[in-house]
């Protein structure tokens, strides 16, 4: 080879760069072996007698043993509530209210690395997600609830609002200490006490912030925790001097929640499933829509309750659209939530990796043609590879119900007024994306679309200051912003 | 659909080679995707891996008035061996410089493999009459550089001129022969990401073998979301038509981490095919000793003084 053409020979590209592993030490999590149940501020053995492991879904290793509330361990608990409602809680001084909600706030800021840890193991979620998402949302939502404390009658002007009395919260395994901070931080500042059943499978960041409300030194049985599976939250329900009940979770649920209390005076607030459309038009900014669309149903490995499980592409930009799709999702990396480079992390329990699957395998055989990147899973633990169904018609269950999975269904339209009609045509109506350069045609669609909450150019950005909810069997009530506030709170006007 | 701009030669060609819909981006988006890729964690193996590629793709430069065939002599024999304790560095992958100075550099390196690059095109502002542009380009390539950094016209590009821009561009190729086209496009001047979308797809259209972010005299210069916008263009140019674009980010990166960022960014946008000197660069001075700094760190456990490690 001549000098010259030496010179210009091309350099050989890498033929691999892997990122070498990267995680997130775990030691900063120090577990007790055992967790009762917390009530007037101290953590009690159950009176069940029963205890039940909390297993990390990434490994299927055992972390901790966590209490089993029974009726008899839920009814010391709202006692515990009631008392500290009437004792003093109510009758604080607004501004000692926020004192209280601002010190949690610091205090979930000063633990945020070891909360988001320990949420990544308890729950599946990446490292990189409860770090930068599930925390400082948390703390946000106490900051600004905090705000609002002294401040209810400028926001119910002429209404004179009081709070309900003890609230009874039950979430879900999705968003554990966000969805606690979603339903604690507005029950406090309105001045109700809660007695708060977290999930069967994520307990652990819950009983954590019970030594966050120690340390804050919140008065005794201003919150409460019981810890359990559906037993825990019927009996809750079932109590009977249980002022409010605002529950997160399944339709399925949700609407028994709703039978039980029928004809009671007890308030209620359900924030339930959904299967959200994403709607991407043909001049939309087509790779960030892509990007919106992974975010929209890969986030959280799909266990979201607004997920965008429902692509809708203007037929003109579906090849580039999906083609664009495909190749995003090979770069995608699954594997270890503590990994700091993970994207997808575990699906949160054996049994719900058992419904996506047969969820995956019913859009299969409906006849939907099926992607998924070519990425290992782990041995251990429970793990679903992303995955996009194209070729879906909009009767397939895979269109219909809830996956809350890494699985996505795309479908086509034509035009705008198609988009809105499927968009529509679901039983759900909690949220949907719209991406277009046109703003006329972003306030249009938002004006026709049936759900909550409607993203314009973007998916799942939350702030506490925006209301939350959903419309037909998305459930009914508002969390977030100065909405969120109403339910914790009775009105003379109502009188 | 986005208001299209008037579309020059090029963009009209109605089937081969077809070039993808000029297309809209959403700054929001964008540079939360950046952001995002930003907080990638890259340690041990995968991060020396990175550090001696970073070296490979490096375009160490300098362009000021006050260069000298010292100032440029030493800056060659720094890129030819760019750490004298430890042979496994790599040379860089050229040295930047104005034209004048590429005879000096051409003597310097040769036979290193290095290769030249110089400026011309009326830079860094490019506000002079074509036949000065095309006779700087000409006598750069007379002198001996193996690759031309030219700057598009800036005020006929936002006048909405796209035909002038994409003439002078194809202009230029021609002027340049062999030696390889990099189209800088001043990104920090364009004011929008959608401009730097067009001006992207322009400057491929053209037949630029590369595209550029900035002179460096210009402030913002790279940044990691204008260099992945620009590097979505080159994906789709390539997608489209199979053509392959090189990409330097020039001006601004200092740091070894942020060298990193860039090259997952092009990881993950563009895969490995890309992740080679031939087709992408950094347009950088200061970076090449962080670098440096970082490898020895990287290999004995140890932060050494900057003493250690030569101004050129």
């Amino acid at each position: 080879m001549s000098e010259l053409a030496k010179r210009h020979a091309p350099v050989p590209a890498l033929t691999e760069w892997d990122y070498a592993p990267a995680p997130e030490a775990r030691e900063i999590v120090q577990l007790e072996k055992r967790y009762g149940l917390f009530v007037g501020g101290k953590f009690v053995k159950p009176r069940s007698g029963e205890w039940f492991p909390s297993v990390s879904p990434s490994s299927e290793e055992k972390l901790a043993e966590v209490a089993q509330a029974n009726e008899q361990d839920v009814n010391l608990a709202v006692k515990a509530a009631r008392a500290a409602f009437t004792d003093g809680w109510s009758k604080l001084a607004p501004a000692e209210r926020a004192k209280y909600l601002f010190r949690i706030a610091r205090l979930l800021q000063e633990r945020s690395r070891e909360l988001a840890v320990l949420e990544s193991l308890d729950g599946g979620k990446p490292i990189r997600e409860s770090r930068d998402v599930d925390l400082p949302l948390a703390a946000a939502h106490f900051f600004y609830y905090a705000g609002w404390a002294d401040k209810l009658e400028y926001a119910f002007p002429a209404r004179k609002p009081k709070p309900v009395g003890v609230a009874g919260q039950i979430i879900p395994w999705n968003f554990p200490l966000l969805m606690l901070a979603w339903k604690i931080a507005p029950a406090l500042a309105a001045g109700n006490t809660v007695v708060l059943k977290p999930a069967e499978t994520t307990p652990l960041t819950a009983l954590f912030f019970a030594d966050i409300c120690r340390q804050a030194e919140l008065p005794p049985g201003v919150v409460n925790i019981v810890t359990g599976d559906g037993r825990a939250g019927a009996a809750l329900v079932k109590h009977g001097d249980v002022d409010k009940i605002a529950f997160t979770g399944s339709t399925e649920v949700g609407k028994a929640i709703q039978r039980e209390l029928a004809g009671t005076d007890t308030k209620l607030t359900l924030e339930l499933g959904g299967k959200a459309a994403n709607i991407i038009f043909d001049d939309a900014a087509l790779d960030q829509a892509v990007e919106g669309i992974v975010n929209g149903i890969y986030f959280n490995q799909g266990h979201v309750c607004c997920a965008g499980s429902r692509l809708l592409v203007q037929e003109s930009i579906y090849e580039s659209t999906i083609s664009k799709l495909k190749r995003r999702l090979e770069t995608l990396r699954l594997g270890d939530p503590l990994d700091k480079n993970t994207d997808i992390g575990a699906i949160n329990s054996k049994m719900q990796l058992e419904k996506i699957t047969e969820l995956v395998e019913s859009g299969k055989d409906e006849g939907a043609e099926i992607f998924q990147p070519a990425c290992r899973l782990p041995e251990k633990g429970y793990w679903f590879a992303p995955t996009v169904f194209t070729n879906v018609a909009q009767s397939y269950r895979i269109a219909q119900e809830e996956i809350f999975g890494p699985v996505l269904s795309v479908l086509t339209f034509r035009t705008p007024e198609e988009a809105v009609e499927k968009a529509n045509n679901t039983a759900y109506g909690l949220s949907a994306g719209v991406w277009t350069e046109k703003g006329s045609r972003i306030l249009w669609m938002a004006d026709k679309l049936k759900a909550g909450v409607v993203w314009a150019n973007t998916f799942n950005r939350f702030d506490p200051a925006s209301p939350f909810g959903g419309y037909k069997e998305s459930g009914f009530g508002r969390e977030g912003g100065r909405h969120g506030l109403e339910p914790y709170l009775t009105f003379e006007d109502a009188k | 659909m986005a208001q299209a701009p008037a579309l020059p030669r090029g963009f009209e060609l109605p089937l081969e080679p077809r070039l993808p819909r000029i297309g809209s981006v959403d700054a929001v988006a964008l540079e939360e995707r950046a952001a995002t890729l930003a907080k990638r964690s890259i340690k041990k193996d995968s991060k020396l891996q990175a550090y001696d590629l970073a070296v490979r793709m490096m375009d160490l430069t300098t362009l000021e008035g006050a260069d000298t065939p010292g100032k440029v002599a030493a800056l060659c024999s720094k890129a030819m061996r760019p750490d004298p304790v430890d042979r496994s560095v790599p040379p860089v992958a050229a040295v930047c410089v104005y034209p004048n100075l590429v005879a000096t550099a051409k003597a310097r390196l040769d036979g290193s493999g290095v290769k030249v690059a110089s400026v011309a095109t009326a830079f860094p502002s490019g506000q002079s009459p074509l036949s000065v542009k095309l006779a700087d380009v000409r006598e750069a390539v007379e002198l001996g550089a193996d690759e031309i950094d030219m700057v598009i016209d800036r005020g006929a590009f936002l006048s909405g001129r796209y035909a002038k821009v994409y003439d002078e561009i194809v202009k230029v190729k021609e002027a340049c022969g062999p030696a390889h086209l990099k189209v800088i496009l001043e990104t920090g001047e364009l004011g929008t990401y959608d401009n730097v979308r067009r001006a992207s797809l322009l400057a491929m259209a053209a037949g630029g073998d590369f595209i550029k972010t900035s002179t460096g005299k210009v402030s913002p210069a790279a940044t990691l979301p204008v260099t992945l916008c620009m590097l979505e263009a080159i994906r789709d140019v390539h997608e489209e038509t199979g053509r392959v674009v090189g990409m330097k980010p020039a001006g601004g990166i200092r740091t070894a981490k942020q060298a990193i960022s860039y090259l997952v960014v092009l990881h993950e946008t563009l895969g490995l095919q890309w992740m080679t000197p031939d087709l992408f660069r950094f347009g950088a001075s200061s970076l090449l000793n962080d670098v440096l700094m970082q490898i020895r760190k990287q290999k004995t456990g140890q932060y050494q003084s900057a003493d250690y490690f030569t101004l050129d």
